[in-house]
């Protein structure tokens, strides 16, 4: 992909690409699924480079539809004793922590 | 007096008001009844045991002042139910148990609602058929091995097999409306910000709305009376004045405008489609509205928009699925390790696309190209609204480009599948509420919808309208019951 005066061409998305993203997404792949994927992928942006046709220079980008400023709230706790609630999906676990494999050896 | 699963919401309600028909025999027939339709999959989890007892529970302790009363409903499993199984039709939420209420859903069983159970949908709502849901295929009560449409598929089925009263299902990119529109049935997607987002199980934060599934108009009314609140647990929850939807529903929209853009008229748009909308037309003319043309020029440009804001909410939304505190969790030589299995063997294949697209689109040196190119024309069809509405009180156009298609027709072809929201993804882009009503068939006799599109917190104007063509319409489902042969 080559980025120029705010115009950007497409260059497909080659396998090499696809297994960094799948990195970056935390998803294993196996050499057949990440194929898949790259032909997947470049036909939705074939398909998602029509945007190029615009120009939007001066336009402001909509990053909320709700045309409202966030609310506060009080700093203040609002839910209590609800340890065992939390940990209750836990897929491995002890009364008091969640449990990952071993990260420090 | 019809079979009681048949009743639309307001007929039942108005029997339990009048003692014609208790709670519990209501649970019971919509249980029966469910129990003769496994073939459709609507259910992921059935709550039959326990919906007998509360209405049972009811019943002896009735309330008639709820706006619900005793009523059994069914939910789109992206709700969280408080220890209820809601899966979002996920492997990777296979055997998650929440251990809190939606916003949406506590609104119901406020006003006297009953769970019926959890109703089968796209995974993570990411689907426009049903069928990238773990839990399998449902079936279109229209015709054996149709899609019932999605992501809010099993709703849509759930609702047309007449296995619940009314439904809530979600709408991201025309989930509630598309399956509407493949069934025979209403579904309103409100203005973003109507109904709290908390509880539900996120896919893109700055599109998701929750909204009512019904077999008329008014029952959608009633419905998004219940559910639409300001929440204060949600942070884009909106505080505006709600209207009593359902006792302020008129039939007379005489001398509203009705807009019809052209750029809705799409290339290799079935004939079918463009007669059924020009019906529309003559309908809403007869109801005593002022037709004007009117255009929404970027609309060309909002699914290729949507395609970059969905996934990079979702890849971002669906970070939290790591094995760690609640899901799936797969065994790894090491804690990166385990997160790439879990994922990978959590997440279904349509999933993993659009979090594959949404990260490389939010990855280092592609952000400014992509998802904020698209937060631009974002702004350019909202602007296009805002322009239309300075002339016209609402839109109308096609709820889908086709009728519902066959299970497998499209699973091979992402694009093809993405088409199916042309017309409703704008609706999603611009926060606008919008309704698909039942206006027609095609030549094989399924469904079609026309979809009416408000201004924003204009609810009401939109079921008025919707209320209005209906009667003048006067469609009707003609469901055989083939599940049960």
């Amino acid at each position: 992909m080559v980025v120029c005066d705010n115009i950007f061409y497409h260059m497909s998305i080659d396998l090499k690409t696809v297994k960094h993203i799948s990195k970056l997404a935390r998803i294993s792949l196996d050499e057949k699924k990440a194929e898949k994927l790259a032909t997947d992928m470049n036909s939705i942006f074939e398909f998602i480079e029509k945007l190029n046709e615009l120009n939007t220079d001066n336009v402001e980008p909509l990053t909320s539809i709700a045309e409202t400023t966030l609310r506060f709230r009080d700093d203040k706790i609002t839910s209590e004793n609800i340890r065992e609630k939390i940990l209750k999906n836990s897929p491995e676990k002890n009364d008091d922590f969640f449990v990952v494999p071993k990260v420090v050896e | 007096m019809s079979e009681i699963t048949s009743l639309t919401l307001y007929e039942l309600i108005k029997n339990i008001k009048e003692k014609k028909i208790s709670s519990n025999e209501a649970a019971k027939s919509f249980v029966d009844r469910a129990e003769k339709s496994k073939k459709i999959n609507a259910y992921v989890t059935e709550n039959f045991e326990n919906c007998l007892k509360l209405s049972k529970e009811f019943d002896d302790k009735p309330n008639f002042d709820l706006k619900l009363p005793g009523i059994p409903i069914a939910v789109k499993d992206l709700f969280c139910t408080n220890e209820v199984r809601t899966t979002a039709g996920s492997n990777i939420l296979n055997n998650f148990v929440p251990t809190y209420e939606s916003t949406v859903t506590q609104n119901i069983w406020n006003e006297g609602g009953i769970l019926l159970g959890k109703l089968n949908c796209d995974e993570f709502a990411m689907g426009s058929s049903n069928e990238t849901s773990f839990f399998g295929n449902v079936q279109n009560p229209i015709a054996e091995d149709l899609v019932p449409g999605g992501s809010s598929g099993g709703s849509s089925a759930a609702l047309a097999a007449n296995l619940t009263p009314v439904t809530i299902g979600t709408d991201t990119g025309g989930s509630i409306r598309q399956p509407a529109s493949f069934t025979g049935t209403v579904g309103l997607k409100p203005t973003y910000g109507s109904c709290s987002r908390y509880g539900i199980v996120a896919f893109a934060s700055s599109l998701d709305q929750a909204g009512p599934m019904s077999k008329d108009v008014k029952d959608s009314s009633i419905l998004l009376e219940v559910i639409s609140s300001f929440d204060k647990k949600d942070s884009t929850s909106i505080d505006f004045k709600r209207n009593n939807y359902s006792s302020e529903l008129t039939r007379n929209i005489k001398g509203l405008k009705i807009g019809i853009p052209k750029e809705y008229r799409v290339d290799g748009m079935p004939d079918e489609i463009e007669k059924l909308w020009k019906k529309g037309i003559d309908y809403a003319k007869d109801c005593g509205a002022e037709i004007i043309d009117i255009s929404l020029p970027h609309t060309s440009y909002a699914l290729p928009t949507y395609y970059i804001v969905a996934p990079a909410e979702a890849s971002s939304n669906l970070a939290r699925y790591d094995g760690v505190k609640y899901g799936l969790r797969s065994s790894g030589k090491n804690l990166i390790d385990m997160y790439e299995k879990t994922r990978s063997e959590g997440f279904g294949e349509e999933v993993k696309r659009r979090v594959m697209i949404g990260t490389y689109v939010l990855s280092s040196g592609y952000y400014d190209a992509y998802y904020l190119k698209a937060q631009k024309v974002r702004q350019l069809i909202k602007q296009d609204f805002d322009q239309a509405y300075n002339k016209v009180d609402a839109i109308l156009t096609p709820s889908t480009p086709s009728s519902a298609f066959k299970i497998g027709e499209k699973s091979n072809d992402p694009v093809s599948m993405y088409l199916n929201d042309i017309f409703t993804v704008p609706v999603n882009l611009a926060g606008l509420p919008g309704i698909s009503i039942p206006a027609g068939v095609d030549k094989n006799n399924y469904p079609l919808g026309l979809q009416i599109i408000g201004k924003s917190f204009d609810e009401q104007t939109v079921l008025n309208i919707a209320y209005s063509m209906e009667e003048k319409i006067n469609y009707k489902n003609n469901i055989t019951d083939w599940w049960m042969k």
